[in-house]
This record gives C-alpha cells, sequence and structure tokens, in this order.
C-alpha cells in the first residue's frame, strides 16, 4: 500500500537503486486501481496489459545497464483528451465514442520517450467543458475525499487518480481552470503552464487561444519533473514558445530569497467561503515565516474575468468543434432514418399546403445540413450544445463587435492589470475556488452557477500566464482547499519553487483520502 | 437582453444542431441568463484598447516549404463514418 503513496521522486529513487522493478510499481497502481477505482470512477480505460509490457521492457533496459528516461517506470494517467496513436480518444463524448487517434500528441510522444507508463485515460467533462466531471458522456467521477462531491473539472480523472494514489503523475489541461480547480478540490498539486510552454499538437482543441496541457502530481517535485519531459518548442504548434526549458527537477527545492507576495484585494470579496479564507490567509504566514514580503494589489478588470471568458471560450469552441460533422470522423446519424424524417416534414408542409408552404419548403434542411444536424445534436452532451450555441450567437452577424470584439478588448484589460500587478510582487497568491467540493448534481441545472466556479481561475488563461494550486488545509468537514500561485509568463520555475518552499513547511500535501477498499471481481 | 426562442432557433442552425422542443425551451432561458451575466462588459469604456486574441502575440510563423510524409489515407479513412476507400461519401448535395 504504501508503494503508491509514495511520491514519483521517491519511486524513481527507489528504481534507481534496484529496491523495486517499474513492475512492481505499475502492478501497486493497478491493484489500487482495481480495488477502488469502481467508486471513484477516476479512468475510462486502464491498460493493464499494455502498463505491465511498458514497464517490463523498461526493467529489461535498466538490468542492460541502458539509458533511461527521466520518468522511466513511472506510471503516468493521461486525460482523455490527447492522442496516442491507434488508441481511442473519446473526449467524455459519444460523438468521438469509437475514434482512434492516427498519431501521437507531441506530449504523448515525449511521455513515452521519457519511460513513462502510460497507466491509463481518465475521465473528463465533454470536450474539457465543465467543473466538476458531470459533463461526460460515459461516467461520474467522484473526490476520493468524499465520494457523495465532484472532483472538479475538467481534469476531474486525472486530479482524483492521483488523489487515490492510482497514478503518481497525470497530465491535465487547463483552459480556465481544469488543472488547477480540480487539483485543488482533490488535495494534489496541478500547474496550468504558460500559454506555449508545452505544445498542444494532438491535444483536441476546446478553445486554442486558452488551452494548455500541464502536470498534475502529489507534489511540486514531482510535478516539476514532469513538466521538464512535456515542455518545449514544437514546430508542429505554431503557437508553441521557442525558449529553452529550465531544468525544474533540479532547481525546485532552491528556496526563493527576498519573495514578495501579492495577496488580491478583489480576491476576498463576497462568495468566498470563510473556511477557504482563513486556509488561504494561515498560507501567507507560512510563507511570511519563511521570510516573504506581502503586499496588497489589485487586480481590478478580475471581476469581468468570468464573463469574457464565457464568450471567448463558447466563440473559440464553436469554430473548433464545427469538425465533428459526421462526414470525416465520429459518430454519424442513421441515413435512413433521415430520409425519411426530412420526407416527413416535407409531407406535413404540403398536405398543409396554403400561402405559407413554399417558403417553409425552401427553409426545409438540405439532407447535408440535416445530416450534420442530426449527427451533432445526437453526439454532443448538454453543456456542449449550451456553449457551442452561446459562442455561435456572440459571433453571428450584428452581435460579433458587441460580444466577441468587446471581448477581446476586456481580455488586453485584464493581462494589463497582471503586467502592473507584477512590476511590484513576484507571484500572486489567492484561492483556487470560492468553496470546497460541492455535493454531485448540485449546480447541474444552474450553468451561470458552476461557470462562476472559474473566477479566481480564468484570468490567468486569458492573461496567458502560468498558475499552480497546491494543497494548503481542509474543510471542517474534511474536504481539500487549495492555495493558487500565479507568475508572470515562462516562469514555471518560480511557481514550482514557491510551491515547493510551501510543501516543505507544511504536510497537507502529504494527506491521503481514507478510501474504503472495493472489491471488484 | 433576452434571447427569443426564434434567435435561438435560428442559431441552432447556423451551429448545425437540431434541438428538441424541450430543449429550445430551455436554451433560451439559459441562453438568456447567461447573455444577461456576459452583457455586464458594456459598462467598461474600451474605445482605446486594442483588441487581444492570443495571449502570446506572434507575427506569422512560418516553416520551410518543404514535402514531408503526410497521414497514410487508409488510416485516416478508417475513422471515416461512410467511405469508398478513397473519398468520404455523404448524402446528395445536388439534386434529388
Amino acid at each position: 500500500m504504501s508503494l503508491c503513496h509514495s511520491t514519483a521522486c521517491e519511486l524513481l529513487g527507489q528504481m534507481a537503486v534496484g529496491r523495486l522493478s517499474a513492475v512492481e510499481v505499475t502492478q501497486a497502481h493497478l491493484d489500487q486501481i482495481s480495488r477502488h477505482d469502481a467508486a471513484v470512477g477516476a479512468f475510462l480505460r486502464v491498460d493493464k496489459k499494455g502498463a505491465l509490457k511498458q514497464a517490463r521492457g523498461i526493467d529489461q533496459r535498466r538490468s542492460r545497464g541502458e539509458q533511461l528516461g527521466l520518468l522511466a517506470g513511472l506510471p503516468v494517467a493521461v486525460k482523455d483528451l490527447l492522442c496516442v496513436q491507434g488508441e481511442r480518444n473519446t473526449c467524455g463524448s459519444r460523438i468521438l465514442e469509437h475514434f482512434n487517434a492516427p498519431y501521437d500528441a507531441t506530449v504523448i510522444a515525449k511521455l513515452k520517450q521519457a519511460d513513462a507508463v502510460l497507466i491509463g485515460r481518465t475521465n473528463l467533462d465533454e470536450f474539457a467543458m465543465g467543473g466538476s466531471t458531470e459533463n461526460s458522456a460515459f461516467q461520474k467521477t467522484h473526490n476520493p475525499w468524499n465520494l457523495d462531491c465532484i472532483p472538479g473539472g475538467s481534469s476531474g480523472g486525472s486530479a482524483a487518480a492521483v488523489a487515490a494514489s492510482m497514478s503518481p503523475l497525470a497530465i491535465g489541461t487547463d483552459t480556465g481552470g481544469s488543472i488547477r480547480q480540480p487539483a485543488g478540490l482533490c488535495g494534489i498539486t496541478g500547474m496550468k503552464p504558460t500559454y506555449g510552454r508545452v505544445s498542444r499538437f494532438g491535444l483536441v482543441a476546446f478553445a486554442s487561444s486558452l488551452d494548455q496541457i500541464g502536470p498534475m502530481a502529489r507534489s511540486a517535485e514531482d510535478a516539476a519533473l514532469l513538466l521538464e519531459v512535456i515542455a518545449g518548442h514544437d514546430p508542429r504548434d505554431s503557437t508553441s514558445v521557442a525558449a529553452p526549458v529550465p531544468a525544474y527537477s533540479k532547481s525546485v527545492k532552491q528556496p526563493l530569497a527576498g519573495l514578495t507576495l501579492g495577496l488580491v484585494r478583489e480576491h476576498f470579496g463576497a462568495g468566498l467561503d470563510s473556511e477557504v479564507e482563513a486556509a488561504v490567509r494561515e498560507a501567507v504566514r507560512v510563507y511570511e515565516s519563511r521570510g516573504a514580503k506581502v503586499k496588497e494589489v489589485s487586480l481590478p478588470h478580475s471581476k469581468y474575468g468570468v464573463a469574457t471568458y464565457y464568450i471567448i471560450a463558447p466563440s473559440e469552441a464553436s469554430s473548433n468543434l464545427a469538425r465533428y460533422d459526421g462526414v470525416h470522423y465520429g459518430h454519424r446519424t442513421d441515413e435512413a432514418a433521415m430520409l425519411a424524417e426530412l420526407a416527413d416534414e416535407r409531407k406535413r408542409i404540403e398536405v398543409a399546403g396554403g400561402t405559407s408552404a413554399t417558403a417553409a419548403l425552401e427553409k426545409l434542411d438540405t439532407p447535408l445540413v440535416r445530416m450534420y444536424r442530426r449527427s451533432r445534436a445526437e453526439g454532443f452532451g448538454p453543456e456542449v450544445k449550451r456553449r457551442i450555441m452561446l459562442g455561435a450567437y456572440a459571433l453571428s452577424a450584428g452581435y460579433y463587435d458587441a460580444y466577441y470584439m468587446k471581448a477581446l478588448k476586456v481580455r488586453r484589460l485584464v493581462r494589463q492589470d497582471f503586467d502592473r500587478a507584477f512590476a511590484e510582487v513576484d507571484l500572486i497568491v489567492g484561492p483556487v475556488t470560492p468553496t470546497p467540493a460541492f455535493k454531485i448534481g448540485e449546480k447541474a441545472d444552474d450553468p451561470l452557477a458552476m461557470y462562476l466556479e472559474d473566477q479566481y481561475t480564468v484570468s490567468a488563461n486569458l492573461a496567458g500566464i502560468g498558475g499552480i494550486s497546491i494543497p494548503c488545509g481542509f474543510s471542517k468537514s474534511g474536504l481539500p482547499i487549495g492555495l493558487q500561485l500565479q507568475a508572470p509568463p515562462l516562469e514555471e520555475e518560480r511557481l514550482l519553487r514557491g510551491a515547493h518552499m510551501f510543501q516543505e513547511a507544511t504536510d497537507w500535501h502529504t494527506r491521503r483520502p481514507p478510501l474504503i477498499t472495493v472489491e471488484e471481481g | 437582453m433576452s434571447l427569443s426562442r426564434e434567435q435561438v432557433e435560428k442559431v441552432s442552425l447556423l451551429a448545425r444542431l437540431l434541438l428538441t422542443d424541450v430543449e429550445l425551451e430551455t436554451m433560451t432561458r439559459q441562453l438568456g441568463q447567461i447573455v444577461e451575466y456576459i452583457e455586464q462588459l458594456a459598462e467598461l469604456d474600451t474605445d482605446d484598447v486594442e483588441p487581444m486574441a492570443h495571449a502570446v502575440e506572434l507575427a506569422n510563423v512560418f516553416r520551410p516549404d518543404e514535402l514531408t510524409p503526410s497521414y497514410d489515407r487508409a488510416a485516416i479513412l478508417a475513422n471515416a463514418p461512410h467511405s469508398d476507400g478513397e473519398c468520404y461519401l455523404v448524402p446528395a448535395v445536388l439534386g434529388e
């Protein structure tokens, strides 16, 4: 048991000196998955055979004295949104239920090259749209700390897998908080790197100017290791940044001397749960005890973050998801039924007759358009439809300037707020979410309430800066509380060192949920 | 500003979605609430602000114009719902 509670760095050390094999490490995590995933539901698919085969190969190469990659023998769980050649990539959607990826995402290729063991694919909100993982077409994921609660989302499966010790490392993606929020709600460490730090090639697009892949782990040290492997410029992603990748795993243990933290005035207003506020303020005192100075800063446009985000992200989504048309790949509606439906509608119009019949017949969908519409209506879930609709509306003639163009302008104001704040402070520190994890189903019928959960995380995506979520306490009911650090562009090293500094002084990140064993067949 | 059911129906065609009566009703109500919320941006004066489309404002990124191998056609068409091994097949577009 203790084996799967270890950090990735501990496991690497044990494997390096021959005290543990990759097969033992992999098997221990597979066992943990079969004991607990029936209750947690973190994984959509677990590749037992494939994972053990990879592990055996690594052990053999190690015994031959071969040079191994940075993650040699470590299980990594991957959000079901990245392409792995020859394997399914469902994106949590019916429309891609049977889609097989024809190539590897760059991040997957890098993980393979680093000798990671790809243990399985984790659940997510459909196309990463959501903050609770309730929008998956396939299953609900439960928070390992309280199975009645959501794990957060959209990378809820990855967060739950790491929290429940089913994998030491996981890959998530973050468009408006989808790594940091579930990391915070599940009590793990999760980072959204600077936009462009990690290649998006082979990541199924949600909102291309906001999406970013990042590491999820049990400690800042582990996150540093994983980020070091996946970061870097990629000629196949023209938005990736051509900047050298620091050796994060080497520098993470150096404390930040002379650190000035910024507390954002606007973060501590109405809506922030008192237990979350208390935990965050206590965390700030921990930093102060380690020599950090604290300064109040203002992000005056942060209150417009959610509104700006929910114009830009759906607009980009409505364009990106136009590719699911029932033609190239993914679900297509039953054609005979579709043609019969159209014939039926035509007949009804003709029978009704009258002056409007001609116009109604002209308005009737062509078979191709009806095929698109039915395929998409059958393949997408309610939240994805809502966002496609919202985006199509914001981009439609007559509204484009008032919504989309306006949002792009406010986006710049949000970025300028950060630039001004970072002229005064090294890191911004604050809450990840307004409350700890809520109950499954609690906000399912209120999309706007769900969107407001993102109020502390979306601004980083709009501005393109990095942020990290680390555990900083628990609510009285036993749910984890997250602390968010944010840094200027490409300062991932600062984020990781700042996070490690806190984890050296506290033990919140070492707590594990008391999972009850559920024996599975 | 609240949205009308007719507007939502029109957008559903633009978005190539087909919504049921129940969905249209829910969508009209929910989109109305969301749009009302996002309209708070109107209170900001942004006349002199340049729009920001991307966090990393790169100019055009070009690669050398060299031939590189592409994906195998059969492998790509394997994911197609309907193909003849060479082309994607769709319902008749012209005429009846």
